[in-house]
């Protein structure tokens, strides 16, 4: 025991220690002697982990993150199997706006650093994943991150402490035996354990993780596919061209990316094989659930698919088995394979986690994720926070929480997150003036990344100041937390609040749906709540909704029920920001929100209002009378009278002295005169002269 | 003998079609004795008759519905009357009592219905049940499939068949029925059904209105075979099913070899547009095919024609594969369109575009919101063609900023591209570019924050627009003036010397205070400030600096703490520490003692030497003068400003009888929203110069000084004192409303929801037919956003893209042409 604590806190601990600590945790070790502390741990050095690592050494905290692989990223170092990343790495977009380029790079980390951008380490727009590898290393060394290598945390327990931040620490053993005692947990080891599914016959098939990559090995093969995912047609699409067909087998329909508006969906640049199967009938889909089926091989070592059912039936040997073409002689799989291969997936590696953390998995749909909360916090033990792909329950086939351009995002916000709970620094917002909403609005959905590839989870928050005077403007607050925002922001929602939030058309997305059918664009504002792809949409609640209310919200909105909604017309250059189009339709929906007028004015009209009304427009008073008021030029007050939207006053006057002051003579504000030729200065003096 | 009579009265049909549509004035329901009744009956002639008690009162609710359905019979060639029983002529159709009475129809004298009153319920029940009674033969009444079969199958070949479902007799849509058979019952079979089990067995869906069926029977000579169905989309009026009929017995596809500008057809009559498919000698079978196979997709909705290339005498675009005429008198539309769909697509948008013109014209609303009403958004909108020399300023980027900012002493204009507000400033500080032109002052440069947002953010700039300076990249100071080209321009100029200025000697500070040191800048500043300090007084004199640098770019400051100061102390008769203010335009020199004066206070001195005892209140400066919270004491004046008023006025301030008030003048001539205000105040503009009272910050309430009277002292003062003691009254007072959202926003909530219960019903068993929606239009007006029916909306917009694509398409065929 005396020897633990000894132990040099970060080297590597000696043989004998090893062997000491073992009775030594048994034993629950006294206070004296308890492991090193850190008051966050990371376990993984994967995009996720190191974008946390990032986060909490910006924010000068006590952390650590525990890689068992000798460098970073070890996952890309062998999948996906073929190398190609088809997270996109797009160069060139036109804009120099840094925030609006991480739209269309997938693979950036976030940092401070431009050097640290996926675009100088790789031309292709699928980059290599060698690539990200290096990549990834690159981010943890120039970052300098505190990362401890080839240490495999072998087993994790809790330790209550009345005294701890959440009441408990975690206690993470290595494989050497050391421990480590941790206040906050973030677990992001991705999904670690190849998915298997089983069936008679199951070992017959060859996993994704361990097939040869090397088409020579499939040459004139008949091939069969498990599973229907972007490994699944990597695979095949490897293969394609010297097999004889590839038969790809699974339970649900094939989902492609494009419709269903899901990243995790299948790609168009993986889909070859739907082409040979819809032009030649050639490979082909299947549909059937794996656990009915069975593989049985014959005397040459090919494979027949049967059926489960046939094999429990009679206990025959294997050439003697029923096999489905016995009754059924145009059955579809009655050709037999050489090969079969199972690209089923991943799983989340539940085992290192003891029982106490009640770390169960996410339920019927997202089986291979942990289950959390929408904050990432683990709803079995408060601290523990999973991120990166692990933390996908959350909006699994909706967002893109699952990768790294989503939760590049997410994991930010858990760090705002913990940045408050356990150090009081309130959710970073910007304060402003009511006359600004509009255009932080506008700013922010032309702009913002976190937004873009977070839609529906992510969403920023515009908090209104007493008499909506003033607001705070929040940005990627985890949206179906917004019940509990005041606790784990520290701001105040009292005075009523917007939330921003990106969405697709209700019906729009789906495996089934046609999502290029004719007029599936909208261009009418008045029609902007039809829109069908990616378009902001923006809620107006007078109070926080309560938790109940999240919860049961209607089936198919991402929120309960505002006050009021409004939709930004979607727009084919995702540019929202056309002054008629965009500006004014949403400036109307947050002034009917507000009850109040948010037009700018210049000056003159500031002047005018000041002496002939006791109330000032908020941008009079916001602007104008602090001595800020907007003059504007003589071109554009030309410009405001033609529009009729300002008068040509000299031109008032003239005219009214020439017609000899007609009484009564109000113009309506909205109608211009005609401008008047210059007439000679009528006689200013002439009722005193 | 009743077909006789209906083959007479069915002469002139449009005529009577036209009447119903237009409906005429009511025409008076005549009232006889039942003696009288019966002489005028004639035979084969229609008549309904109501007997009622001679004692009853003379209306009642079927009365005045009875009253109502007189005109529409009346153009059938049914005559109505009420019969009043009296007692003398009792007759068996007079009930015993009042409320068994009841409505008769006779043909000549045979009766041939009655009807309870209740059946009778509205004149639209009245007109169906009477026409429904007459029209036995023609329209036959089915309630099984087999009946329907059955009927079909003996019209084939020989007649088609109209078949209706209405959900019960008597309603609106069964009378249509009715009106439509009385006109079409001898060419084609009318078949009438209110079941709607008998409507689903033949495969129709989302059933919760009428519905009318065209069966092409009359074509079909093989019997095994089925007649064509038509389904009518529109609702159920009788315009409706005449024109639908109309376009039913229209030939289905003709031929024609003419321009199609001439050609017309009954679809043009009726409204509907016609579609040409070109055809040429070659392709002519195919084409025809074609065509027949738009015609029948189109039947109902549009008029199809093929017409014939080859023989035609004007020339039609060499793409141009379809020919659409959308009415008479209308330029037609040449298209090239590859895909068969979309002819039928753009028949069927141009139907609804129709539709939606038509309650455009009752939304009042709808256009006023989407009309910009933000004048800045406005005109910089229409200003964005203009070329601003730009160059004049240096754009910098994330790369150059820090570069640049750290090299040389920078403005930096921070702007978003796409905001109004920013971009209307931008042209103010361009200006101050072409102004500043060849003086070597500040690097004026700008940063366009949609681009380079990281910049702006670093820089803590999260609002647009925002000007800030940076010195040696140090230490940014934010630009807090009025967004307008002179201030900026003070505010750059007075930047160039430091603030406050250090003077080194007696002889300079009286420069200074002459202001002959800083001649070029007292036209920016027309105070300067000099700080007086005797060495040693090291608080005092950062306490100044402080507000000196707090004051940067708005006065010139400067400082003097020499051995010698006493010079000038003495001088100026100041105790030291003390302010120097020299004002230039008035050539004085006043001393203000700063012992113990914090900077704020400092501050505060400086800013209220500027202000003026009676100054000309101007768009820029009336913020300053606000801030003191009293009513103003305003002279309205075309021009300069009469020195008798100005005398008076400076002479009561003297005397500190205006303490109360802001005395202040408005040229007009420098100012001439000036007038605008004026004609706020008085609905006539009395002459000028005009002197008022305006109680900006309690009240609002208005005072004129009476115009009758001389602004002298003694006049001014009574006048005032009448004021405060309340004696005089206002000529108005300022309204003091809340600035109100200037329009409503697009409710889009309730279109959503109204959208989402829509579709939940259609999931449900019965469902809404989108044409039917139209018809529950006219019960919900108040709530027209949320039942607008969904294709419609789309199609609106896309109509909205299209034309301008085709108006293009247009002119290049037309460019063709001439080439040609």
């Amino acid at each position: 025991m005396g020897l633990s604590a000894a132990a040099p806190l970060w080297g590597p601990p000696g043989l004998l220690l090893t062997i000491a600590l073992h009775p030594a945790l048994s034993l629950r070790p006294a206070k004296a002697s308890a492991p090193p502390h850190r008051d966050y741990c990371v376990l993984g050095a994967g995009p996720a982990g190191l974008q946390m690592a990032y986060f909490l050494q910006r924010a000068g905290r006590d952390y650590v993150v525990f890689e068992r692989a000798p460098g970073p990223g070890s996952f890309f170092t062998r999948y996906p199997r073929h190398r190609k990343l088809i997270s996109i790495n797009k160069r060139y977009t036109g804009k120099v706006n840094a925030e609006f380029n991480l739209r269309h790079d997938w693979n950036s980390l976030l940092s401070h650093d431009p050097r640290l951008l996926f675009r100088h380490y790789s031309h292709a727009y699928f980059p290599d994943a060698g690539d990200m590898v290096r990549y990834l290393r690159d981010f943890a060394d120039r970052l300098q991150l505190h990362v401890l290598y080839n240490t495999t945390i072998a087993h994790v327990t809790l330790l209550k402490d009345r005294l701890a931040w959440n009441g408990h620490y975690f206690i993470l053993t290595d494989q050497k035996g050391q421990a480590y005692q941790c206040s906050v947990l973030l677990v992001a080891t991705g999904l670690s354990v190849p998915n298997q599914v089983d069936f008679p016959g199951s070992e017959y098939a060859e996993g994704y993780e361990s097939v040869s990559v090397d088409p020579k090995d499939f040459v004139g093969q008949n091939v069969l596919i498990l599973g229907r995912g972007n490994s699944a047609f990597e695979t095949a699409e490897n293969i394609l061209g010297v097999t004889n067909f590839i038969h790809m087998l699974s339970r649900s329909r094939v989902r492609l990316s494009w419709a269903t508006h899901y990243v995790g969906d299948l790609r168009a640049i993986n889909n070859g094989l739907l082409d040979t199967y819809q032009l030649k009938s050639l490979d082909g889909l299947l549909e059937s659930d794996l656990t009915n089926l069975a593989i049985v091989k014959d005397r040459e070592g090919r494979f027949h698919v049967t059926l489960k059912f046939f094999l429990e039936e009679a206990n025959q040997s294997a050439d003697a088995i029923t096999l489905p073409q016995d009754d059924n002689d145009n059955f579809a799989m009655r050709e037999a394979y050489d090969r079969v291969i199972r690209c089923l997936g991943w799983n989340f590696d539940f085992s290192i986690f003891n029982k106490s953390l009640r770390l169960s998995s996410g339920g019927e749909f997202s089986k291979k994720y942990p289950l959390v909360r929408a904050s990432y916090e683990s709803k079995g033990s408060r601290g523990l926070f999973v991120l990166g792909t692990a933390s996908h329950s959350v909006d699994y086939r909706k967002s893109a929480g699952g990768f790294i351009h989503g939760f590049r995002y997410t994991v930010r916000a858990v760090h705002r997150l913990l940045e408050h709970r356990h150090h009081g620094i309130t959710w970073p917002a910007t304060e402003h003036p009511i006359t600004q909403l509009t255009s932080s609005i506008v700013r922010r959905v032309n702009e913002a990344s976190g937004l873009y590839q977070m839609f529906s989870v992510l969403a920023d928050v515009v908090l209104l100041k007493e008499n909506a005077a003033a607001f705070e403007y929040l940005e990627e607050f985890p949206m179906q937390m917004l019940a509990q925002l005041e606790t784990i922001t520290g701001r105040n929602a009292r005075h009523g609040l917007f939330i921003i939030n990106m969405e697709y058309g209700r019906n729009f997305s789906g495996p089934d749906k046609d999502v290029f059918f004719y007029d599936r664009s909208v261009g009418h504002t008045e029609d902007a709540w039809r829109s069908n792809f990616l378009h902001p949409v923006i809620y107006y609640y007078r109070h926080l909704p309560t938790e109940q209310e999240v919860r049961f919200r209607s089936a198919d909105w991402p929120l309960p029920r505002p006050t009021a909604i409004h939709h930004i017309v979607e727009d084919f250059l995702t540019d929202w920001t056309a002054p008629v189009g965009h500006i004014l339709p949403l400036r109307r929906f947050l002034e009917n929100c507000l009850d109040t007028d948010l037009r700018s004015f210049y000056a003159e009209s500031c002047f005018l209002f000041a002496l002939t009304r006791q109330k000032q427009p908020p941008f009079c008073q916001q602007g104008y009378l602090r001595m800020q008021g907007l003059v504007g030029t003589e071109n554009l007050r030309q410009h405001g009278v033609e529009s009729g939207l300002l008068r040509d006053y000299a031109a008032v006057g003239k005219r009214q002295e020439d017609s000899g002051r007609r009484p009564g003579d109000h113009e309506p504000a909205g109608h211009p005169l005609a401008p008047e030729p210059p007439v000679q200065p009528p006689d200013s003096n002439k009722e005193e002269l | 003998m009743m077909s006789s009579c209906l083959s007479v009265c069915r002469v002139g049909i449009s005529f009577v079609m036209m009447n119903i549509f237009y409906k005429s004035a009511v025409d008076s329901l005549p009232e006889l004795s039942p003696q009288k009744y019966f002489s005028t009956l004639q035979p084969g002639k229609a008549s309904l008759a109501y007997f009622c008690q001679a004692d009853s009162p003379g209306t009642s609710v079927f009365l005045e519905e009875l009253n109502e359905a007189v005109k529409p019979l009346q153009d059938y060639g049914i005559s109505v009357a009420k019969v009043n029983c009296v007692k003398e002529e009792t007759s068996r159709y007079c009930g015993k009592e009042k409320d068994l009475m009841k409505a008769y129809l006779f043909r000549g004298n045979i009766l041939l219905r009655e009807f309870p009153t209740d059946t009778l319920f509205d004149a639209n029940a009245i007109v169906a049940h009477v026409l429904f009674a007459l029209l036995f033969n023609e329209v036959k009444y089915i309630t099984t499939l087999e009946d329907l079969q059955n009927i079909e199958n003996a019209l084939k070949g020989k007649a088609n068949v109209v078949f209706s479902y209405v959900r019960a007799i008597g309603t609106p849509e069964h009378r249509a029925v009715m009106e439509a058979a009385f006109v079409y019952g001898n060419t084609h079979q009318f078949v009438l059904t209110t079941e709607i089990a008998l409507l689903e067995s033949i495969g129709t869906e989302d059933i919760e209105y009428a519905h009318l069926y065209f069966f092409h029977c009359k074509a079909v000579l093989d019997l095994t075979q089925q007649c064509r169905r038509t389904l009518m989309e529109r609702p159920l009026t009788t315009l409706n099913i005449h024109r639908f009929i109309k376009t039913m017995e229209a030939p289905l596809l003709t031929e024609v070899a003419e321009d199609p500008q001439q050609v017309s057809t009954v679809h043009l009559q009726l409204g509907l547009p016609l579609v040409f498919i070109v055809s040429q000698q070659a392709t002519y079978e195919a084409d025809r095919g074609t065509a027949e196979w738009v015609a029948w997709r189109l039947l109902g909705k549009a008029g199809v024609l093929l017409l014939l290339r080859d023989s035609l005498e004007v020339d039609i675009p060499q793409h141009a594969n379809v020919v659409f005429k959308r009415e008479e008198g209308v330029p037609v539309e040449f298209l090239v369109l590859h895909d068969i769909d979309l002819i039928i697509s753009r028949v069927e948008n141009n139907m609804h575009i129709e539709e939606v013109r038509e309650d455009e014209d009752n939304d009042m609303e709808g256009p006023d919101i989407d009309i910009q009403d933000d004048e800045v958004a406005e005109t910089i909108y229409r200003d964005r063609k203009r070329q601003l020399p730009l160059e004049l300023t240096v754009e910098l980027t994330e790369e150059t900023f820090n570069a640049t900012v750290m090299a040389s002493d920078s403005i930096v204009l921070f702007y978003a591209g796409w905001q109004a507000v920013s971009m209307a400033f931008l042209q103010s500080y361009i200006d101050v570019a072409i102004k500043l032109k060849g003086t070597p002052t500040m690097l004026l440069t700008r940063v366009n924050c949609a681009d380079w947002s990281g910049v702006c953010t670093k820089q803590n700039v999260t609002q647009f627009p925002v000007v800030k300076m940076y010195k040696e990249g140090r230490n940014p100071v934010s630009y807090a003036g009025m967004l307008g080209t002179e201030d900026l321009l003070k505010f750059i100029q007075l930047n160039r010397i430091s603030c406050p200025v250090n003077i080194t000697s007696v002889q300079e500070a009286e420069e200074y205070l002459s202001g002959e040191l800083y001649k070029d800048l007292i036209s920016y500043s027309s105070v300067s400030v000099l700080g007086l300090f005797s060495p040693t007084m090291t608080s005092a004199k950062e306490d100044f600096t402080e507000a000196g640098n707090y004051l940067k770019g708005c006065v010139i400051t400067g400082i003097y703490s020499e051995e010698d100061v006493l010079i000038l102390s003495n001088k100026y008769a100041a105790t030291l520490p003390a302010l120097l203010l020299a004002r230039h335009k008035e050539g004085k020199t006043e001393s203000i003692p700063l012992a113990n004066t914090h900077v704020q206070d400092i501050v505060q001195i400086i800013t209220n030497a500027f202000l003026e005892t009676f100054p000309e209140i101007t768009v820029e400066n009336l913020p300053i003068y606000l801030r003191l919270q009293k009513p103003l004491l305003i002279l309205f004046s075309d021009g300069s400003i009469i020195p008798r008023y100005k005398k008076t006025i400076l002479t009561l301030v003297k005397e500190k009888h205006l303490d109360s008030l802001t005395p202040c003048w408005l040229n007009l001539k420098n100012t001439p929203v000036g007038r605008g205000i004026l004609q706020v105040y008085f609905d006539a503009l009395p002459p000028l110069p005009l002197l008022l009272v305006v109680n900006l910050h309690s009240g609002g309430q208005v005072f004129a000084f009476p115009s009758d009277q001389d602004v002298t002292e003694q006049n001014l003062l009574l006048w005032l004192k009448k004021l405060e003691a309340g004696l005089e009254s206002h000529i108005t007072i300022l309204p003091a409303q809340e600035w109100k959202p200037p329009f409503p926003a697009y409710d889009f909530l309730s279109m959503m929801e109204a959208a989402a219960s829509r579709r939940s019903t259609r999931e449900g068993p019965e469902c809404v037919k989108e044409t039917d929606v139209q018809e529950s239009h006219e019960e919900q007006h108040e709530d027209k956003p949320a039942i607008r029916d969904e294709p419609t909306e789309t199609l609106r917009i896309k109509h909205w893209n299209r034309s301008n694509w085709f108006k293009e398409a247009e002119k290049s065929f037309r460019h063709d042409n001439k080439e040609l």
